[in-house]
C-alpha cells in the first residue's frame, strides 16, 4: 500500500509542486539585498578596520615605543624604531604597519598598555600605488586625529567588557 | 491606408517575405535579450535577492533594464578564441547549426487566425523535424572543440534529446489524433469552444509530458546535465567565447520561447480567448487574439525560470529512467485511449 502511495505521489509530481509553491511564495518576499554604496550594514564598536595611532587630549602622542604590539603581531606586520626624544621621553621614530601583511586580528590593540594603536571602524580604503599599503607613523596619527571622537566613543562603549 | 496596401502589393514577393521574416525575427530576438534579464530578475527574487538593477539607460537606473544591451555589446566586442586542436570549420559552423533551426521553426507559427508566414499543411511535422535538428549543432560543437568536457556535454545532450524527442513526438501524436490535422492553425481551430475544450484537459498527461520533455529538449534545469556547470563546467560550449558563445545562448533561449509558444498553441488553444463560451465572452471581443497567445506563451516562459529556481539537477540515470520508463509508456497508453475515443 505504501509503495503504491509513494508511486502515485511521485507520478503526480507531489513533491515537485510543493517545491514550486515554495519558490512562488518567495517571489513576493522583500529581498534581503543591501544595496551597498547607498546602504551600509551596521558596524559594531568592536569592528577591526583600518589602524590609527591616538593622542592624548593635550596633543601628546600616546605611543611610548614599548614594542609590545610589534612582538605580539602574528603576521609581523609592524616595524618600530625608537629613540629618546630631546625632552628625554621615549618615543618612536618609525612606526610602520604593512596592511598587506596585517590580518586585522586586533592583538596590537589588545596588547597596547596606553591605548595608542587602535583599529577603527573604517573599512573603505584602497591603495593605488605600490608602497602605499605601508602605513607610516604620520599617516596613522592623521587617521587617529580624524576619527578620534568615534574611536573614543567606541572604546567607551566597550570599556565595561574589556 | 490604401496607398500602403498598393505599395505593399507592388513590392516584389521576395522583399515581402523578407519583411515578414524581419517582423518575426526582430521582436523574437529582443524577447530573447530581455528573457535573459527576466530570468536573472525572477530567479533573484525567488532567492530573496534583487537581480541586476544597476545598468540603466541614459543615466537612469530603470531597474537594470539596460543589462541585456550591455551584455550584448560586451559579447560582440569579445575575442572569438579558436582552440588550437579544434576543427576550425565545424567549430564555427556549430553555433549557426544550432540557431538556424531555432529561428526557422517560427516560419509555420500562427500568431493569430491567419497570421502566419508559411501556412503549410504539415506544420507540426516541420516543427518536429527542425527542433530535432538543433542537436546537431550541439554534437558538432562538442566534437569540434576537441575538449573532454565539451565532448562529454555533447554526448549527454545527444542521449537526452534522443530520449525525450520520442516522448515529445508521442505527445504531439496525441494532439494530432485529437485534432485530426498537422496544420497548426487547424489544431488551434479544433480546440474552439471553451476553456475546458482546450487540449490541456482532455490530453492532460500529454500536456504535462510535452512541457517537461520540452524543458529536457532545451537542456534547461533540472535537465541541464549537458551543461552541468558543477561537473563539466559548461558542457558543449566550454571552448566558445564572444559572439560564438552568444549565438549558442541565443539558440537556447529562442528554443525555450519556441517550446513555450508550441505548448500554448497545442494545449492552451493558441490565440483563443479564455472567455470563449462564457457569458463574459462579449466583453473581451475587442482583445486581439495575439494578446492571448502572448499571455499563454509568457506563462510557460515563466515556468522555465520557475523550474530553474526550484529544482536541483537530475542525475543522469534518473533522466534516462524518467524519459524511457515513465514518459514513453504513459504517452503510448494515452494515444491508444484517444484513438479509441475518437473512433468510438
Amino acid at each position: 500500500m505504501n509503495t503504491v502511495m509513494n508511486y502515485l505521489r511521485s507520478l503526480f509530481l507531489f513533491e515537485l509542486l510543493r517545491g514550486l509553491s515554495l519558490t512562488a511564495r518567495y517571489l513576493w518576499r522583500k529581498p534581503f539585498t543591501l544595496e551597498y554604496p547607498e546602504e551600509k550594514a551596521p558596524v559594531s564598536p568592536r569592528f577591526r578596520g583600518l589602524h590609527a595611532l591616538r593622542r592624548y587630549p593635550n596633543g601628546e602622542e600616546r605611543c611610548i615605543a614599548c614594542k609590545l604590539c610589534e612582538a605580539v603581531c602574528p603576521a609581523l606586520a609592524i616595524t618600530i624604531e625608537a629613540e629618546p626624544r630631546d625632552d628625554g621621553s621615549r618615543r618612536t621614530t618609525r612606526y610602520d604597519i604593512d596592511l598587506f601583511k596585517c590580518i586585522y586580528c586586533g592583538f596590537c590593540e589588545e596588547s597596547c598598555p596606553v591605548d595608542a594603536i587602535v583599529e577603527t571602524r573604517v573599512y573603505e580604503y584602497h591603495f593605488e600605488q605600490r608602497g602605499e599599503q605601508i602605513m607610516t607613523k604620520q599617516r596613522l596619527l592623521e587617521i587617529g586625529d580624524q576619527y578620534e571622537q568615534q574611536i573614543a566613543a567606541d572604546r567607551q562603549a566597550q570599556a565595561t567588557v574589556r | 491606408m490604401e496607398y500602403l496596401q498598393t505599395f505593399w502589393a507592388d513590392l516584389p514577393v521576395v522583399v515581402q517575405i523578407l519583411l515578414k521574416i524581419a517582423a518575426i525575427m526582430v521582436p523574437l530576438l529582443i524577447t530573447v535579450a530581455y528573457y535573459t534579464y527576466a530570468e536573472r530578475k525572477v530567479i533573484g527574487h525567488m532567492q530573496a535577492r534583487m537581480g541586476p538593477n544597476r545598468v540603466g539607460l541614459f543615466g537612469f537606473r530603470l531597474l537594470g533594464l539596460g543589462q541585456p544591451i550591455a551584455d550584448a555589446v560586451k559579447l560582440m566586442f569579445k575575442e572569438i578564441i579558436i582552440p588550437s586542436g579544434a576543427n576550425k570549420l565545424l567549430f564555427l559552423l556549430a553555433p549557426l547549426l544550432s540557431i538556424g533551426p531555432a529561428l526557422a521553426a517560427w516560419a509555420v507559427f500562427p500568431f493569430d487566425a491567419g497570421l502566419v508566414l508559411a501556412d503549410i499543411n504539415a506544420g507540426l511535422l516541420y516543427i518536429l523535424a527542425l527542433t530535432s535538428l538543433g542537436v546537431y549543432g550541439i554534437i558538432i560543437a562538442g566534437w569540434a572543440s576537441n575538449s573532454k568536457y565539451a565532448l562529454l556535454g555533447a554526448m549527454r545532450s545527444a542521449a537526452q534529446i534522443v530520449a525525450y524527442e520520442i516522448a515529445m513526438g508521442f505527445a504531439l501524436v496525441g494532439v494530432l489524433v485529437a485534432a485530426g490535422s498537422l496544420n497548426l492553425g487547424e489544431i488551434v481551430a479544433a480546440q474552439q469552444g471553451n476553456l475546458l475544450n482546450w487540449y490541456w484537459l482532455p490530453l492532460l498527461p500529454l500536456f504535462v509530458i510535452y512541457f517537461i520533455s520540452g524543458v529536457a529538449e532545451t537542456n534547461r534545469a533540472p535537465f541541464d546535465v549537458a551543461e552541468g556547470e558543477s561537473e563539466i563546467v559548461a558542457g558543449f560550449h566550454v571552448e566558445y567565447s564572444g559572439m560564438t558563445f552568444a549565438v549558442f545562448f541565443l539558440a537556447e533561449y529562442a528554443n525555450m520561447i519556441l517550446i513555450s509558444a508550441l505548448t500554448a498553441l497545442m494545449f492552451l488553444g493558441g490565440w483563443l480567448s479564455p472567455f470563449q463560451g462564457t457569458p463574459l465572452a462579449g466583453w473581451f471581443d475587442w482583445v486581439p487574439g495575439i494578446f492571448w497567445f502572448l499571455m499563454k506563451t509568457g506563462f510557460f516562459m515563466f515556468c522555465f525560470l520557475w523550474f530553474r529556481a526550484t529544482f536541483p539537477r537530475y542525475r543522469y540515470d534518473q533522466i534516462m529512467r524518467l524519459g524511457w520508463k515513465v514518459f514513453i509508456p504513459i504517452t503510448i497508453v494515452w494515444i491508444v485511449l484517444i484513438a479509441w475515443l475518437k473512433v468510438a
